[in-house]
């Protein structure tokens, strides 16, 4: 917390929100799935964004992730302005500073491992060799401890497994923000919490900044800060130090 | 570099279904076999169809000599006797476009042998090399005439098939002796069989002999030639109708000294009806016309602006076919080739949409980890060419071989074309293009939140 709080205090914002709107359209009624929604990430911090579906969340990790543009407000991500960004340009924001793991791992079906990992990088404007991009895929994959599974195949692996490479793919650009949907809600209780441990471990020895989008208390109790959402607002913007998260303590010792 | 990953990608991603990879491309892999196979054997049966209307004489050139005219009046083709055995051959030597050159003399008198006789409807006294000009060489028994017995006006012929039936029955002609008019000739060859003319009129009723024999020896007396406009003028010079009995009364009176200082009669001593010439090919006859009228004009010392003393005819009608053949031919191919491409095409089409639709979690993944709206478009649109190549390729190899197999077995002439197979790959791969660019231009349309949700 400590830390966290001097990094805040250097001003080294990863993610700014001022006052985000997000409004659909449906029929003649104007929905509002975010109000107002402000927001400072550091580099380098642990959040979870919490709330019951329809609150919002999955609307804000959208915007987060720049996949989606906020109706009115602006959002800044390391520096830049992306909320009047073209599809474009965000499309090579995210390939450079946004990894994504999401629930269903969204894995290539027949393809190894290795080059579900090494995809995004064909994306990369700066072009890597081909066997520089292997290299690099399999750094990460080692680093996420599927070395002795470069070439399995998706239907290969287990769930656990499958998140791993996912989450190699997500970090494969070295992106400074890593955002995770729910990335634990198809596994087991043993293999979701290996995964939460993975997050702690790249977020601690990486200084990869994440933010974890869940519904689970338990799942957002791994988190350094906890946001809650409801109705498109932030009702609550803890530190972990004062989440009811009944796991609290032992996350506690793992953590920071 | 960037071409490369771009094509192994799209390979990638249609190994992931290697089956229906292979059922997608089927349509263009028939298509391009297809129109490689009919193009091999079209090209191979056109080829065999031109040889077959060239032999017919599409490349034959007819020279006769000019048109007398008197007061307005003219006489009609052939009147006035200007072409010489002479001109044949420098025809021959000098027009590089002319392959072949015989000159013709002829006649058509009674021809007997033992107690049967027959008229053939044509008897041609000329060279050798009128044999090559029809395409005749391939005689049905014993030999051609030669150079030799031209020169020496020696008493051989050749019959048709018509004349040898009609004398002989199925007795053997070759060594025989028949009579024309007195003159005996002796049978070396009996001509291969040909059948009718385009007109109906029996090719195989025909008689061949030097045309120096034809000329001295048979129409030189004037008792013969009489029916004969273009020969009667001939036997007023022919000093070897002396020769031979049965000088009878002379058609027209004879003329005297002065007269025919006054008015000098055309008149050379070898004079022949007509030269058949054959050009080099079907697209060389205007250019064999024009050389021989420059080298006629030339011989006959002919003044610029005065007519021409002979004239040149083709076989245009023949030309005609031959050319219209060809392109009929040529179209036709190329409208089932349109046909089964187009087939092809909407078969890939179809695929990829639905590929399109099923991998749409994949189009939302690869858009959130950075793939531009023309990153996802040329992804696809790639998929699609390559499926077309590959299929053209496969296709190219089975039409190729398929073609090989039709000529092996069933020895249709066959003839490989490097352009059917360029024009196949390009084909192919437009359309790839033009059918792979709506799914593609879909896929690229897709918002990634809606594409990442899709279930």
């Amino acid at each position: 917390m400590m830390e966290a709080g001097a990094r805040k205090a250097h001003k080294d914002e990863l993610i700014k929100l001022v006052s985000v709107w997000k409004t659909y359209r449906m029929g003649e009624i104007d929905v509002h799935a975010l109000r107002d929604v402000s927001l400072e990430v550091a580099r380098g911090e642990f959040i979870a964004i919490m709330g019951a579906s329809g609150s919002g969340k999955t609307t804000l990790m959208n915007i987060l992730g720049c996949l989606d543009r906020p109706s009115s407000g602006s959002y800044w991500l390391d520096g830049e302005e992306v909320s009047r960004m073209s599809a474009d340009k965000r499309a090579m924001i995210r390939n450079r500073k946004i990894g994504f793991v999401f629930q269903n791992f969204n894995l290539l079906p027949r393809t190894s491992a290795l080059e579900n990992v090494a995809m995004p990088l064909s994306y990369t404007a700066s072009h890597l060799t081909e066997k520089e991009a292997r290299r690099r895929a399999k750094e990460v994959l080692e680093r996420v401890g599927l070395g002795d599974r470069l070439h399995h195949e998706p239907s290969q692996l287990s769930g656990g497994q499958q998140q791993r490479v996912a989450i190699a793919r997500a970090l494969v650009n070295k992106p400074p923000l890593l955002l995770a949907d729910e990335p634990t809600g198809n596994l087991d209780s043993k293999t979701g919490e290996e995964v939460l441990e993975l997050f702690q471990e790249l977020n601690r020895e990486e200084g990869v900044t994440v933010v974890l989008v869940t519904h689970d208390p338990h799942v957002a109790s791994h988190a350094e800060r906890i946001i809650y959402i409801h109705d498109g607002q932030i009702v609550e913007d803890l530190p972990r130090l004062h989440s009811r998260s009944p796991s609290l303590k032992e996350v506690s010792h793992e953590g920071v | 570099m960037k071409v490369y990953r771009t094509v192994r990608t799209a390979l990638k991603s249609l190994m992931r279904n290697p089956l229906r990879a292979m059922l997608t491309t089927l349509g263009i892999v028939i298509g391009v076999g297809a129109v490689i196979a009919m193009m091999e054997i079209g090209v191979g049966s056109s080829t065999a169809i031109k040889n077959t209307i060239a032999s017919m004489g599409a490349n034959v050139l007819l020279v006769f000599p000019g048109t007398a005219a008197s007061a307005g009046v003219s006489f009609g083709a052939g009147t006035v006797v200007t072409l010489t055995a002479e001109d044949a051959e420098a025809i021959l030597r000098e027009c590089p476009s002319v392959r072949n050159a015989a000159p013709v003399v002829r006649a058509r008198t009674q021809v007997i042998y033992g107690n049967k006789n027959w008229v053939p409807s044509v008897m041609y006294g000329t060279t050798p090399a009128f044999l090559d000009i029809r395409d005749w060489t391939e005689l049905a028994e014993g030999e051609p005439f030669t150079e030799r017995d031209v020169m020496a006006a020696n008493k051989v012929c050749l019959l048709g098939q018509t004349v040898a039936r009609e004398l002989f029955g199925d007795e053997s002609p070759v060594g025989k002796e028949v009579r024309v008019k007195n003159v005996s000739f002796r049978v070396v060859g009996v001509l291969g069989p040909k059948g009718a003319n385009m007109m109906g009129m029996d090719q195989d009723d025909i008689l061949l002999a030097p045309w120096t024999t034809i000329k001295y020896r048979v129409t030189g007396s004037p008792l013969q030639t009489v029916t004969q406009g273009s020969s009667s003028s001939s036997s007023t010079t022919s000093s070897s109708s002396s020769l031979y009995p049965g000088s009878g009364a002379k058609l027209y009176p004879e003329r005297s000294e002065a007269q025919a200082a006054s008015q000098p009669m055309p008149v050379r001593f070898n004079n022949i009806d007509q030269i058949l010439l054959a050009a080099r090919s079907a697209e060389e006859i205007p250019l064999a016309i024009e050389e021989v009228t420059l080298l006629l004009r030339e011989r006959h010392r002919i003044r610029p602006g005065e007519p021409d003393d002979f004239n040149i005819r083709d076989m245009t009608e023949l030309t005609r076919t031959l050319s219209s053949t060809t392109t009929l031919m040529t179209n036709m191919l190329l409208w089932v080739a349109m046909i089964s491409l187009v087939v092809g095409g909407v078969g890939i089409m179809n695929i990829m949409l639905v590929s399109v639709t099923e991998r749409t979690r994949e189009i939302g993944l690869r858009m959130a980890v950075g793939a531009r709206a023309r990153d996802v478009l040329q992804q696809f649109l790639t998929e699609a060419v390559v499926l077309c190549l590959v299929g053209g390729m496969v296709g190219i190899a089975l039409g190729h071989g398929g073609s090989k197999l039709v000529s092996v077995t069933m020895g249709w002439p066959v003839e490989s074309s490097p352009e059917a197979v360029a024009a196949a790959v390009g084909v192919s791969a437009a359309v790839g293009m033009i059918f792979g660019f709506y799914p593609a231009w879909k896929a690229s349309k897709m918002d990634p939140i809606e594409a990442l949700r899709y279930e």
